[in-house]
Order: structure tokens, then C-alpha cells, then sequence
């Protein structure tokens, strides 16, 4: 039977479980459009090509699978390039499939006609422009195996349209691409960890996405207990532990909780797990764990002594690894480090009853999450209302949290909300965001309201640009210089004009009465809480100081 | 000179975005290229290239990140090479 290289695409995305795309026609890809509307996969009609992006990173994050998404060519494809960006450096596999002009047209600055190839090339895992419908057949599944397999990430598909009309003979479809298999540990390198961890008085776990993303978290909480070795984490390793739990710190870096700073700065053995040492994370560098060894392990070899020198690199699946060290490791006596580790405990618990405020961001989140169901999704924008839900949601699970934590997007929140929605449409999703982030995707409202979906938007409304505020006022000597909104919109207009619930809190019973009411109903909602502008994210790391030179708290 | 600089050797498959690829790698992370010779080899599925680079701290970096990419089959360090290589090009066109 013949198929054209569009009907072949959308086979070949049905067969490998593709049941939900992200996107925007346009005329590049309008035969691909043509194919979808003869499948069984949904497909979710976004209002910019960026929310498409963070759609299919919503659906990618919050499940761990390969998401999709479609754009045109040209501004469709500029469009989405900030989501792909973002998934690169927060290794998310998605997979874009973009429209291109016909491939004799390539060249010649034709409408629309974009190099997509040329500018997607340094955003992504790896990048394809297809010159045949035949080639479909080996770049989608093989797409699917690259975003997949080991460190994920994102894989753009540039497809010319006479490549989507061409038709050919198909007799039998290729097996669907899946994630290669994990490579055996080299097992000397996992002794020699092991030895490291059970020689050492003081050793600290650091521990990022990585471990998320090879589906460790049991297995690390089972070690961390077994052998009494504390915890500290990144962005975006939030809910690898329970926050609760006693071995936990919460995260390390430049918003970071003191006493999980403190933890680095006296450990004697970093155990990095799944981590890249990224800058908000460590601070000044030759300052960072200055007392330590490293035992670095992670999938993607090239992290190996990219920012710091380690002592012991494991190349491997953290998951894989964590079994083997489980056999490998002995229980110590580490009184002094026990006391250390106590110590900070109660630090930590003193850092977290302070603001009187019912409105102040920590209290609202902490009240948020006394209130929503145990399994509630949470994204967030970029700002400071991303580090006040990083110090104080207590995150249980992983892939709860979904954040910009490379890329720093504002935009980020709405569209990642969607995609998470669709992928759990039993659960409630919530996107903290501030005033700034919001309207960088506030067309995505429609998209929330076309489906219905249970998304909750929380917005911590300062009329700033809370973080740069924050940072003019510590470090440029409190000279203001555009962070401040001349005005904003009505949110609940703004809502409203979606088709949304709203309301808008500004005094503490708002908080305990209407932000319940609405964020309890099913259905998307918008809760526009007003907050001074002059309130900080502490403790605070100032850019390129060491982590123990924290401001405040 | 040439104990500051060795050359890395690329196989890599034939098709025309490899060399994007590994130009765009050393421009976005900051490595340093010093010469580059790339020609088609055997029946043109595939290609050598040939890349001069400084014998520094960004070798580790430079290797994993080149091994990283997906048209890269296989890459050999030559830490002994003779540099006239990279040079014989000119003086083959007459211009050095």
C-alpha cells in the first residue's frame, strides 16, 4: 500500500504510543495536519508554538515518556525554539516535528522558509532534516530512541513538504524506537565509590534530576536510611526524597536552605548523583565542598570533571548504580557527622516558622499545600516565586515538581500545567507563578479553557519583576531600573475574558476562605494573590560568592 | 609548536550537517580550532576528518562532548602527527 511521508509520520508517532501532539498548522505542515485528522491521536491546538513546546514538556516531564509536538515552518519553528532550548538543558525528551518548505525551495529565502536545521542544531540532543519520505522510516523511530536513552533530551525533525506529499510503496513498518539498554557499570569504578563512601566520616548525597529521571528515588531513600547518609538536592531533584524526612536538607545553592549549604561545606565526601554542578547549585566553584572528595556518578560522561574535579566518576544509570553500591556498602559508626546532621536538622526546621504574614508567599504555599490533594502536580515560572515554592512546598514524590531550572524560562509554568494535565487528567495541577512570568504565555488560557482542565493558576502578584527587583536592590545599590510594571492588568478581567474562574485575594482571609473554594472546584481557575513588592527570597547567595556567604535567614 | 597541539581523527557518517555539527559544538562551548581537514572516504557513506586542537585542560571536555554526537562513529586521539598537514594545503595551492 502506498502512504505519503506525512501519513508514514503519523503512523509511525501512532505506533510508537503517541496518543496526544502539541502544535500549530501552518502551510509547511499542512499535510501532516491533513494525516492527523485520520488518527487516533489527540491533538491539542495551542495559541503559540511555544506553549506547544512546553505542553509536550509538561506531558514529558510529569510521565517520564517522549512527548511531541508540531510547528511550521519559519516563525512556527522560532517559535518553539525557547521550549526546545529549555528541555535541552533540562534533559526532557520531547520530540518536534517541524514543517519545512519544499526541499527545492530550500535556499532560496522562500515564505516562511527558515534554516531550522542550523538553528536547532546547539538546542538540541541531536537534530534531522529529512530528504525522503523513505528516510521517515528509520529518523522517527530512531528520533525516539535518541531523546530517550540515556541522558534524554530534546530531538527536532525538519520535514519539507514535498517530503510529506511524497508517496511510496510501504510493505512493513519498522519496530517502533525505544531507549537503548543501560551499559553495565564498570564494576572496579563501583568498588572503588563504595570504598570511598565507607571510608568516609562525613558523606553527603547531592542529588539531581538524574535520579528522577532513572526512577531511583525508592531505592535511594531505602540507602540513604540504611546507612544514615544525609541528603541535599537541586531544582529539579525536588521530591526525590520526602521532604519530611529527616535525613533530608532540602536544596543546596543560591536560594538554598543554610543548613544543606552548611552540609556541603563540611562534608568529606560528595556522593553527586545524577547532577551537572550547574552555578545556582554550587556558587563559586573552588569554594564548593572545599573539604570533600567526589564520587561523581551520572550517565552522561562529558559532566565528569566539566566544573569540578572529581576523585571517582561512575559512568552509569544512577538507578543501576544505587543497586550495586546498596552490596557494596557497610554501615559506620559516624557519631561526630550524626550530631552535624542533627544539628542542621533542627536549623531547618527552625528556618521554616518565621513569616508572620498570612499573604507571604512561603505561608500561601505552605497553606496551598495543607490543602491540595497528596498527589497534586505543582509547575512553576522563573522568579521569585520559583525559589519560594522550591524552599517550602514539601515535595513527597518525584515528578511532581515541574521547573525551568536550566533555562530559567518565564512562560514556563502555563503550557508545562496543560501538558501534565492531559497526561493526568485525575489530578490537580497547580502553576505558581508571578505577575511577570504569567503574560509571557497567557494566551495558553484559552488552550486551559478549550479542555477544561484542571489547572489552577496561583499568581504572586508584586507589580515587579520580583527577582531582578530583588537583585537591584542587594547588589546595585537599590537603583531600580525597569522592574517596575507602570501598570498591570486585571487579572480577573483577564481570566474572566477566558472564560476562567478567578478571584483575587489581598488580606488574609481571602487566603483561608476564597483560595480553598477555588482551588478545591474542578476546572481551571485563576487565584491572583496581591503581594508586597518588597519582600525577598532568603537565604541568598549572592552571584559568585561561596555558598556560606549567604544573606539573610 | 607541535607539542602544544595534537590532532583528533573523526569517522563520521557523510552527509552534509556532520560538519555543522562539529564546527557548532567547539563555537558554542568555547573550545579552541586550530585547523580542520575533512575528505569523503571509500564509497562516500562516510567521512574522515581531521580536527587540529590545543594539547590543554579542554581535551577531556572536547573528546566527550565530540563522542557525544550522534554522527561521530568513532574518534582517535594522535598525540604524534606531523602538522605540515594542516600547512601543505597552502603550499599545494601556492599560496604559503
Amino acid at each position: 500500500m502506498k502512504y505519503s511521508g506525512a501519513e508514514i509520520t503519523i503512523k509511525l508517532l501512532e505506533r510508537q504510543g503517541i496518543t496526544t501532539i502539541a502544535g500549530i498548522p501552518g502551510g509547511a505542515n499542512l499535510p501532516l495536519y491533513h494525516a492527523l485528522s485520520g488518527s487516533s491521536i489527540n491533538h491539542i491546538l495551542s495559541r503559540h508554538e511555544q506553549g506547544a513546546g512546553f505542553i509536550a514538556q509538561g506531558i514529558a516531564r510529569s510521565t517520564g515518556k517522549t512527548a511531541v509536538c508540531f510547528a511550521t515552518s519559519g516563525p512556527g519553528v522560532v517559535n518553539l525554539l525557547t521550549a526546545i532550548a529549555d528541555a535541552k538543558l533540562d534533559s526532557i525528551p520531547v520530540v518536534a516535528i517541524t514543517g519545512q518548505v519544499a526541499s527545492s525551495f530550500i535556499g532560496t529565502d522562500a515564505f516562511q522558509e527558515i534554516d531550522t536545521y542550523g538553528l536547532s542544531l546547539p538546542i538540541t540532543k541531536h537534530n534531522f532534516l529529512v530528504r525522503s519520505a523513505e528516510e521517515l522510516l528509520t529518523v522517527i523511530p530512531e528520533a525516539f530512541r535518541i531523546a530517550g536513552s540515556g541522558r534524554p533530551g530534546p530531538v527536532v525533525i525538519d520535514i519539507p513538504k514535498d517530503v510529506q506529499n511524497e508517496r511510496i510503496e510501504i510493505s512493513s513498518w519498522p519496530l517502533p524506537g525505544m531507549p537503548d539498554a543501560i551499559e553495565p557499570i564498570d564494576d572496579s569504578v563501583i568498588r572503588t565509590a563504595a570504598q570511598m563512601i565507607n571510608d568516609a566520616q562525613r558523606p553527603l548525597f547531592y542529588i539531581g534530576g538524574g535520579v528522577i529521571v532513572s526512577e531511583a528515588s525508592s531505592l535511594l531513600r531505602e540507602i540513604i536510611h540504611e546507612f544514615s547518609i544525609p541528603v541535599v538536592s537541586t531544582l529539579n531533584g525536588l521530591g526525590t526524597i520526602a521532604d519530611d524526612d529527616p535525613l533530608y536538607f532540602g536544596m543546596l545553592g543560591m536560594h538554598g536552605a543554610r543548613a544543606a549549604n552548611e552540609l556541603v561545606d563540611s562534608c568529606d565526601l560528595l556522593i553527586a548523583l545524577g547532577v551537572r554542578f550547574d552555578d545556582r547549585a554550587t556558587g563559586k566553584v573552588s569554594e564548593f565542598a572545599p573539604d570533600a572528595a567526589i564520587v561523581h556518578i551520572d550517565i552522561d560522561k562529558s559532566e565528569f570533571n566539566k566544573i569540578k574535579k572529581n576523585h571517582c566518576s561512575v559512568r552509569g544509570n544512577v538507578a543501576e548504580a544505587l543497586s550495586l553500591l546498596k552490596d557494596l556498602l557497610v554501615k559506620q559508626q559516624r557519631s561526630g557527622w550524626d550530631a552535624v546532621v542533627k544539628a542542621g536538622e533542627s536549623k531547618l526546621i527552625a528556618a521554616q516558622t518565621k513569616e508572620g504574614n498570612v499573604l507571604h508567599p512561603s505561608n500561601v504555599i505552605r497553606f496551598v499545600s495543607s490543602i491540595a490533594p497528596g498527589n497534586t502536580i505543582i509547575t512553576t515560572d522563573v522568579g521569585q516565586h520559583q525559589m519560594w515554592v522550591a524552599q517550602h512546598y514539601p515535595f513527597k514524590h518525584p515528578r511532581t515538581l515541574l521547573t525551568s531550572g536550566g533555562l530559567g524560562t518565564m512562560g514556563f509554568g502555563l503550557p508545562s500545567a496543560i501538558g501534565a494535565a492531559l497526561a493526568h487528567p485525575d489530578r490537580t495541577v497547580i502553576c505558581f507563578s508571578g505577575d511577570g512570568s504569567i503574560l509571557m504565555n497567557i494566551q495558553e488560557l484559552a488552550t486551559v479553557a478549550d479542555y477544561q482542565l484542571n489547572v489552577k493558576v496561583l499568581l504572586f502578584n508584586n507589580g515587579h519583576l520580583g527577582l531582578v527587583r530583588q537583585q537591584q536592590e542587594l547588589f546595585y545599590n537599590k537603583t531600580y531600573m525597569a522592574v517596575k510594571f507602570i501598570r498591570n492588568p486585571e487579572f480577573a478581567v483577564i481570566a474572566a475574558g477566558f472564560g476562567i474562574r478567578s478571584v483575587t485575594i489581598s488580606d488574609p482571609s481571602g487566603v483561608t476562605k476564597a483560595l480553598p473554594e477555588l482551588l478545591l472546584q474542578n476546572g481551571p481557575a485563576l487565584i491572583n494573590v496581591i503581594i508586597p513588592h518588597e519582600y525577598n527570597v532568603l537565604p541568598m547567595v549572592p552571584p559568585g560568592a561561596a555558598n556560606r556567604d549567604t544573606i539573610g535567614d | 609548536m607541535t607539542s602544544e597541539l595534537l590532532t583528533i581523527e573523526l569517522n563520521v557518517a557523510n552527509h552534509p550537517g556532520v560538519m555543522s555539527h562539529i564546527t557548532g559544538l567547539f563555537s558554542r562551548r568555547g573550545f579552541n580550532l586550530e585547523g580542520i581537514l575533512c575528505g569523503r572516504t571509500g564509497d562516500g557513506e562516510k567521512s574522515i576528518i581531521f580536527l587540529l586542537v590545543n594539547d590543554g585542560e579542554q581535551l577531556e571536555q572536547i573528546v566527550h562532548q565530540l563522542e557525544k554526537l550522534y554522527d561521530v562513529e568513532s574518534l582517535i586521539v594522535h598525540k604524534k602527527f606531523n602538522p605540515e598537514a594542516f600547512t601543505e594545503i597552502r603550499s599545494s595551492l601556492g599560496i604559503a
